[in-house]
């Protein structure tokens, strides 16, 4: 399986998240915010950082990349994407995904490690997670208190799309304990907190970061296997 | 105790009170008179007379009359300013030079080096193939005057001196001093600058991986703020600044110039501070992450497509420096015509181009076959490339090539650059022990009253931990990225920070940065000494092997003898502890000047320490482990004796300062660290915390706090009393959790080391530290009392971190099937806290 991960100007946790999707087992593919070829693979990961130096707003203008339009139709069309911090804030002005990331509401970056609840393993990035399941991982933003109108947060939880939340302390004000949000599709995920800085036991405070890349090696698995099947392979 | 009477108030501090053009403002005057043309080498020779303003640009007469022999004639605006920034006290050291021979003279043999002092910064190889670069420098008075910029600009700074080595950087650390925490304008400062650190640092994508927070009234009017980044190179990518190679073309890479930090080196890091910092505040310069960021992968792809020739950052002293040294460094010529240089104010004058300190640039050299090439990677990354200027042959006679700079065809400078690189003025200058030092040294904390009974030993303790300088920093540290590049091993609050370096390997290094002013106040060279061998043991306790030293001396005013004894006192202290340990002073950086009026800071040298590890897989932590059955053994290692002088328990029980700080035997520091290395090669440590500001008492609170596991103490019976043993700060200390079954070999392996080890209790499953016979504290009000003391002064973040209160009224309705593009937003109710 081959996951891409772009590379923005200002893009920081992108080898990090190379790193954390060939620890999972996958091969990692560079993709360049210039050039709209997607090479083939069979997700991509937005990864965190400061696309464009957050200049207008976060990740307003990584939004207009080359790479963006195609990942744009791409995701429509049902190929996974996770966007991990400044790639959720990408995924919100690409309008993949509803709501928006604000600055946190006490003003300042906080880098701590943070238990989150899995709320729905029902997502091609989540599917190795058990509902309901405590996770520690990384959070570090400056701008990641989650908001949206009530009308939107009812639906989000209505359509069980909230798939994680802060427990323990919320790092940034997130309306609801916002996490992490999916599309109704399932195969979109937004996360601010960062799963790729929690792969390893010498870096990280758990490796509970692995389960997203795992989940959609599984999720792509799974459809090929559906494929084959239904190509009458056995 | 921390004023220095006998300080003189110097020429340099007197002399902004007149009203008339001060700085380089002064030396426009001439531009404006002059028909709009500037002031050129041809105008210089038809007006030899003419005045000029040297003195306000801080040269003193016999520098100026000097610059006129050189040259043959006046300088031109352009050059008087030129020089006045090279030969500032920032750029070329002229008081510190005759101390700074030192470190070479008493260079201890090593093989590691690859480039030493006078680089942008030192080389350390680290295996066969890859090497590290590391190096501190200050940013104090432009974090003073404008902390979020001059903090963020520090470590810019910092980040494209180790860019220039041809290194990636990979970590920053931040050693801060601050004056008292709660006076009203260190609430103004801190906050600004551990923003701008954060600010800049988070975003070029580099973990914040330690560094220090002191509070001391010493700092009030001067804070210090010190930053440090390291780098990792192949070995064979190693830069050099030479403009060699006649023909070849000087490119300039990064940034367009622009009008701010105009003088910062001269006018800001070179004089005393007084009443009129405010108004210098265009001084400090402005800095961009995000370019900084570009400028980093665009350097690191021509160094790998081997395009570069040359290269030198632009920091302070802007395009004098980078164009002067590197030109200097090869005895070559250079021709540059300044029209090229991308401005962002067009109607910048000639002097205010080569004075500018505008952030994130880069001079590069290369042959003109890789012009084209170069500015093709330039173009990738969205970063300006321009061709200013080419390297020239030297001189008919074999002497050096001359500088020759123009701008619209007037020629404004034709100088020698080794001149300005490297020949500036030096000056052995008078140096007097402070006339308080006797009585202060007499001045002994060890006869201060004491707690005595186990309840006022247990109020001590809870004091201590709540204190300003022993207190839990979350408050800062959260707000750095520890985690980015994934490589970070140890962060703050640990002893070091560790770093791995080669996945494949595990090879790795560990970084500590220390100091302790109020130890060098009482004795400048033990202090220096003592700040060394904090930073030594830091890294020795995480089972590294020390094997370099960056270093940055904070110090007031160079023209006052007493400040110029301590300096003086701290470079012998440093040079000979580093000859005896084996680990060589790389590089760093002199900040004088840091004094308000005729006060000075405390002399406080900061020591870096860069050390070694084959893997880092083990590396020991400092908190203890929670047990799984009975509780790790703990040891101290190390003699405890009645040191009591300098120290944070005489500072915050009894604001006192004076008699002499704790001995220093670098030899127990040198056996402390190999048992250290053997112990974690062996396993035989699941924890380690070394033994500074705050003793014993300290240590075990924070390697409890850590992962919040409980300890009980039974105190050594050897005659000490327990407030001794709790507070003193006997140098070469550690605390060591061993591991059942571990312990006898543990105990075999320290006293083959010749390390004396003395069992004084276990882990403990119950979350309590308890010194036996004496007190008893839950692990709970050990915390309340050590995380709370920031947050109550600079704001409580956590209670502001509630989730947004959702609108009540639902104004706008949204189909979350389509999502409307640009759609409303309802605004988050603003925090009340």
């Amino acid at each position: 399986m081959r996951i891409g991960v772009v590379t923005f100007p200002g893009s920081l946790d992108d080898g990090d998240a190379a790193r954390a999707a060939r620890i999972a087992g996958a091969e990692a593919v560079r993709l360049w915010h210039g050039d709209p070829d997607l090479h083939g693979v069979d997700a991509v990961v937005l990864p965190g950082g400061f696309s464009y130096g957050d200049y207008l707003r976060c990740g307003a203008i990584a939004r207009f990349a080359p790479v963006m339009e195609t990942i744009i139709d791409a995701a429509r069309g049902g190929l996974p994407v996770l966007g991990i911090c400044n790639g959720f804030q990408v995924l919100c002005e690409a309008h993949l995904l509803p709501g928006a990331l604000t600055r946190n509401q006490h003003l300042h970056f906080r880098n701590r490690d943070q238990w989150l609840r899995v709320e729905s393993p029902d997502t091609a990035w989540t599917n190795n997670f058990t509902e309901g399941q405590e996770i520690l991982v990384p959070v570090k933003n400056g701008e990641g208190c989650y908001v949206a109108d009530a009308h939107t947060l009812d639906a989000l939880e209505a359509e069980g799309r909230i798939i994680a939340r802060y427990i323990k302390g919320n790092p940034n004000g997130s309306q609801r304990d916002i996490a992490a949000i999916t599309n109704e599709a399932g195969n979109v995920v937004g996360i601010m907190p960062h799963p790729e800085h929690a792969v390893e036991a010498l870096t990280g405070p758990s490796l509970d970061g692995l389960g997203f890349f795992t989940s959609v090696l599984r999720a792509l698995a799974g459809a090929t296997a559906g494929g084959q099947q239904s190509g009458g392979h056995q | 105790m921390t004023s220095q009477p006998d300080t003189a108030t110097s020429g340099a501090a007197a002399s902004p009170s007149e009203k008339k053009p001060t700085g380089f403002a002064a030396t426009d005057v001439l531009i404006n008179e002059f028909a709009g043309a500037p002031d050129t080498v041809e105008r210089a020779y038809q007006t030899p007379t003419e005045l000029q303003p040297h003195t306000e640009l801080g040269l003193k007469d016999d520098e100026y009359e000097r610059i006129r022999q050189i040259l043959g004639r006046r300088p031109t605006a352009s050059e008087l300013a030129m020089y006045s920034i090279m030969w500032s006290e920032h750029c070329s050291y002229k008081s510190s030079k005759v101390h700074l021979r030192q470190f070479g003279e008493k260079q201890p043999q090593n093989t590691r080096m690859l480039a030493g002092i006078g680089e942008n910064a030192g080389v350390v190889q680290i295996s066969d193939d890859i090497a590290v670069t590391f190096k501190v420098e200050s940013h104090n008075h432009p974090s003073f005057v404008e902390p979020y910029q001059g903090a963020a600009t520090g470590v810019g700074g910092i980040v494209r001196d180790i860019l220039a080595m041809g290194a990636r950087p990979i970590a920053v650390m931040d050693p801060l001093r601050f004056g008292a925490a709660d006076h009203p304008d260190t609430a103004r400062v801190l906050p600004g600058v551990v923003a701008g650190i954060g600010g800049y640092g988070n975003c070029l994508g580099l973990p914040n991986i330690g560094g220090e927070i002191v509070f001391d009234p010493t700092y009030q009017g001067n804070p210090l703020v010190n930053a440090l980044s390291i780098g990792v190179l192949p070995v064979e990518r190693l830069q050099h600044k030479e403009a060699a190679g006649v023909g070849n073309i000087v490119v300039l890479l990064g940034a367009r110039t622009g009008r701010d930090g105009i003088g910062g080196v001269s006018v800001l890091a070179s004089a005393t501070f007084d009443d009129e910092a405010e108004q210098r505040r265009p001084s400090v310069q402005v800095g961009d992450p995000f370019m900084e960021k570009l400028l980093i992968e665009s350097c690191l792809e021509l160094y790998d497509a081997g395009l570069v020739a040359g290269i030198q950052d632009l920091g302070g002293a802007g395009l004098t420096c980078a164009l002067t040294e590197t030109a200097a460094a090869a005895g070559t010529g250079m021709r540059v015509w300044l029209e090229r240089v991308p401005l962002r104010e067009a109607s910048m004058s000639p002097t205010e181009i080569l004075a500018s300190e505008s952030q994130e640039r880069m001079l590069l050299i290369v042959t003109p076959d890789n012009l084209a090439p170069v500015l093709a990677v330039a173009e990738k990354w969205g970063v300006w490339a321009t061709a200013i200027g080419e390297v020239t042959q030297s001189e008919a006679d074999g002497a050096p090539g001359r500088l020759v700079i123009s701008w619209n065809e007037h020629v404004v400078v034709d100088v020698p650059p080794g001149s300005l690189a490297d020949d500036g003025p030096v000056y052995a200058r008078p140096i007097r022990e402070p006339a308080d030092l006797i009585l202060l040294q007499a001045d002994r904390a060890e006869t201060l009253p004491r707690p005595a009974t186990g309840d006022e030993l247990r109020e001590t303790v809870l004091r201590m931990a709540a204190s300003p300088n022993l207190c839990d920093k979350t408050w800062v540290t959260e707000q750095y990225d520890r985690y980015v590049l994934g490589n970070t091993i140890l962060a703050q609050p640990e002893d070091s920070g560790v770093l791995r370096i080669d996945e494949r390997t595990g090879l790795g290094v560990a970084l500590s940065v220390d100091g302790n002013g109020r130890f060098a106040r009482l004795d400048p060279y033990e202090g220096a000494k003592l700040a060394l061998a904090e930073a030594y043991r830091n890294v020795a306790v995480t089972g590294a092997e020390p094997v370099a030293v960056t270093d940055c001396l904070n110090f007031g005013s160079p023209e006052d003898p007493a400040v110029m004894w301590q300096f003086a006192e701290a470079v012998r202290g440093l040079a000979d502890g580093c000859q005896q340990l084996g680990t060589p002073v790389t590089g760093g950086n002199v900040s004088f000047y840091n004094q308000t009026g005729a006060a000075a800071i405390h002399p406080t040298p900061v020591v870096g320490v860069l050390g070694v590890f084959d893997d880092v897989a083990r590396r020991i932590p400092m908190g203890f482990t929670p047990p799984t059955g009975d509780g790790d053994l703990l040891f101290l290692l190390g003699e405890t004796e009645c040191e009591l002088s300098g120290s944070e328990w005489a500072w915050v029980t009894h604001a006192h300062l004076g008699g002499r700080p704790p001995k220093i035997d670098l030899a127990k520091e040198q056996r402390l660290s190999a048992l250290m290395s053997r112990a974690s090669q062996a396993g035989h440590v699941n924890a380690a915390h070394d033994l500074s500001d705050g003793g014993l008492a300290q240590s075990l609170v924070e390697s409890c706090l850590r992962r919040e596991v409980g300890a009980r103490i039974t105190l050594p019976d050897d005659g000490q009393s327990a407030f001794v043993h709790l507070f003193s700060e006997s140098a070469s200390r550690a605390v060591v959790a061993v591991p059942r079954g571990h312990d006898k070999a543990f105990v075999a392996l320290a006293a083959d080391y010749g390390v004396p080890c003395t069992p004084i209790g276990v882990t403990s499953r119950d979350a309590v530290l308890e010194v036996r016979d004496q007190f008893e504290i839950p692990l709970s009000e050990v915390r309340e009392a050590w995380t709370s003391t920031l947050p109550k002064l600079f704001g409580d973040l956590a209670a502001a971190a509630v989730p947004a209160e959702e609108p009540a009224v639902r104004s706008v309705t949204l189909e979350i099937a389509e999502p409307v593009p640009g759609g409303p937003i309802e605004p988050a109710e603003p925090s009340t806290d």
